[in-house]
């Protein structure tokens, strides 16, 4: 009888062209659009000079400066061109050696006078290129701070993106797409006919899952595969660790797509519960774009029954830190919990709401 | 003659409101019986408890001999249900919804085969069998329904408005399919809001605010209510009605 149910199931999804296409294609697209055109990354930096004295030491800064990727080393500049050459777009920013910066060098006493200037119309722009400048010339100047950037080295924004988006991806597919499905069932009246039928409402819903699953699955393994191959994440051991983790994530998803689908009264609301009510705060709450860190208490605190938190938290071990698998057993048991919660509820009202 | 469905002070409550109250009634097996009433006259929610879909508050009655409030798994067995939505699957094609809906009922996949090729060929759209149903004109895919609800020859079949929004001739063609299983003793359980189909059943019951007002063959109900038609019958029992749409 399952088998039936199943078969039917995976029937609906080959007919529906566009619907496949669209599951198959979201990761692919998210993936390279945040991997390549999205990325948060600065290149090509336009940086100026303004030095009285052409020292040794500064001369040994610009080259440094010119052989960097990020920069491109624009040329020595006067003082009184400075606004100008920043208003002009002719520099990103200008880096400012004292008249004494030479001899500052030479006491240790003396902290090197160097004055950064940026173009802050776009902060985030200006904050990277600070960033980036403060690395270089603190690894050759001042011997004070030595700065590494561990686990992503190129400081690639991609690589923080996968968990991130794997988190959406599944979520989207597995909640959005199976509450509609249910939902529509419901609005066709087909539903009715299946539950006045001898058919166990759990095999119609299991059955529901069971080819969202499979797709899911197949996204999971283009994602890997595109994360590995396209974005060059270097996951050692981890991979069997996240499948395990995202097929969890997956079951969630799930069941969270079947709660919906007991609410929603039509295929518009299914929609808007899991766009609004589900995807948002995901996006938001689960440290995917902005820090959990800097949230205000409340808002931290709320993040903790957010799954894909968790979730994301856990990939994030795996795939860009390297951690071993044991690292994850917190976030592993909390989504086991939050998993048998929602499939325990989810299935309990949906047999509810037959009466 | 034996009694197919039977029902004993029957209700159901929402709440405080009481959708359906008290109501006691038989069908007789192989029988056309008519089950009418306005909206909201608690049809439905009659007709769901006896489908073994909802549990009635109070009151018993059994199902094609099974209980409805112990065995609603055994009484799903035994019927068949039409709904007034268009219940097939649009995207499945003719052959794949006769099994699929077979199947859920249980039947065995060579006789499934069988009865699917007769069926197909007294309809006349055998060389239709591999299309998706969701392209067949609304009249067909009306006779294809009612044929799927009854080709696991269920003891009694429930039609929920079956012939909402299908124009008069393919009515005319519906109800000669109706007349057909009936006399292959099939009882129907049929609710309606064309009159001139309470005509064709053999006895009719009439809901008013949750109880049953009138259940009777359709000549006598005329008689009793000085009517020239149903309609008069109808509309002279649903003016007592208190509750609103």
């Amino acid at each position: 009888m399952l088998a039936a149910f199943v078969k039917k199931e995976t029937l609906h999804i080959l007919r529906d062209k566009r619907t496949i296409l669209i599951v198959l294609l979201i990761p692919i697209i998210l993936l390279v659009l945040f991997g390549f055109a999205l990325s948060l990354e600065l290149k090509n930096i336009d940086i100026a000079i303004i030095a009285e004295h052409r020292t040794e030491s500064i001369r040994q800064l610009a080259e440094k400066i010119e052989a960097n990727p990020y920069f491109t080393y624009k040329r020595v500049i006067n003082s009184g061109e400075s606004d100008e050459c920043l208003r002009r777009g002719d520099a990103d920013a200008i880096i400012i050696f004292s008249k004494d910066f030479e001899k500052s060098l030479q006491r240790p006493t003396d902290k090197p006078v160097i004055e950064i200037i940026t173009d802050a119309s776009n902060p985030m722009n200006s904050n990277a290129a600070i960033g980036y400048l403060q690395s270089v010339i603190a690894g050759s100047i001042s011997p004070i701070a030595e700065i590494h950037m561990l686990y992503n080295p190129q400081m690639s924004s991609a690589y923080t993106f996968v968990p991130g988006l794997m988190g959406m991806i599944f979520l989207l597919i597995c909640a959005m797409i199976t509450s509609i499905s249910i939902v529509r069932e419901k609005e066709t009246g087909t539903m009715q006919v299946l539950l006045v039928s001898p058919a166990k409402p759990i095999y119609i819903v299991v059955a529901k899952m069971i080819p969202y699953c499979i797709l899911s699955c197949l996204n999971l393994v283009t994602v890997l595969l595109l994360s590995k191959y396209l974005l060059h994440m270097p996951v050692e051991n981890g991979w069997l660790g996240v499948c395990l983790i995202s097929f969890l994530y997956i079951i969630l998803s799930l069941s969270l797509g079947l709660l919906i689908s007991s609410i929603a009264k039509n295929q518009v609301m299914a929609l808007v519960l899991s766009a609004v009510v589900l995807l948002m705060p995901i996006m938001m709450l689960s440290g995917m774009i902005f820090p959990i860190e800097n949230m205000p208490w409340l808002l931290q605190e709320i993040s903790y029954i957010v799954p894909a938190k968790w979730y994301i938290e856990a990939v994030k071990k795996l795939m860009i830190e390297g951690l071993p698998f044991r690292s994850i057993l917190t976030e592993l048991l909390v989504l086991l919990g939050m998993t048998l919660f929602l499939v325990i509820i989810s299935l309990k009202i949906f047999n509810r709401k037959k009466d | 003659m034996e009694n197919i469905i039977e029902v004993h002070e029957l209700t159901k409550q929402f709440g405080k409101f009481t959708a359906v109250n008290h109501i006691s009634f038989a069908v007789r097996k192989g029988e056309i019986f008519g089950f009418l009433g306005a909206n909201g006259a608690g049809k439905t929610t009659a007709m769901r408890m006896l489908c073994g879909l909802s549990h009635p508050t109070s009151g018993n009655g059994q199902v094609a001999g099974y209980d409805i409030n112990r065995q609603p798994e055994l009484i799903k067995k035994h019927i068949g249900y039409m709904s007034q939505k268009f219940s097939l699957y649009d995207d499945l094609t003719i052959t794949e919804n006769i099994r699929l809906f077979a199947g859920i009922y249980g039947m065995k996949s060579v006789e499934i085969k069988e009865k699917s090729t007769a069926l197909l060929t007294k309809l006349e759209i055998e060389k239709h069998r591999n299309t998706l149903v969701g392209a067949l004109p609304l009249g067909w895919k009306q006779k294809l329904a009612f044929s799927v609800a009854v080709f696991h020859r269920p003891k009694v079949v429930f039609l929920d408005e079956p012939t909402g929004g299908v124009d008069p001739a393919t009515r005319r063609q519906f109800w000669e399919m109706i007349y057909e299983a009936a006399e292959e003793g099939i009882t129907i359980f049929v609710t309606t809001h064309y009159m001139d189909e309470a005509e064709y059943c053999n006895r009719v019951s009439i809901m008013v605010d949750g109880e049953i007002k009138a259940l009777d063959t359709p000549a006598q109900l005329k008689e009793t209510y000085n009517a020239p038609s149903m309609d008069g019958v109808f509309r002279a029992l649903a003016k007592t009605a208190k509750r609103g749409e």
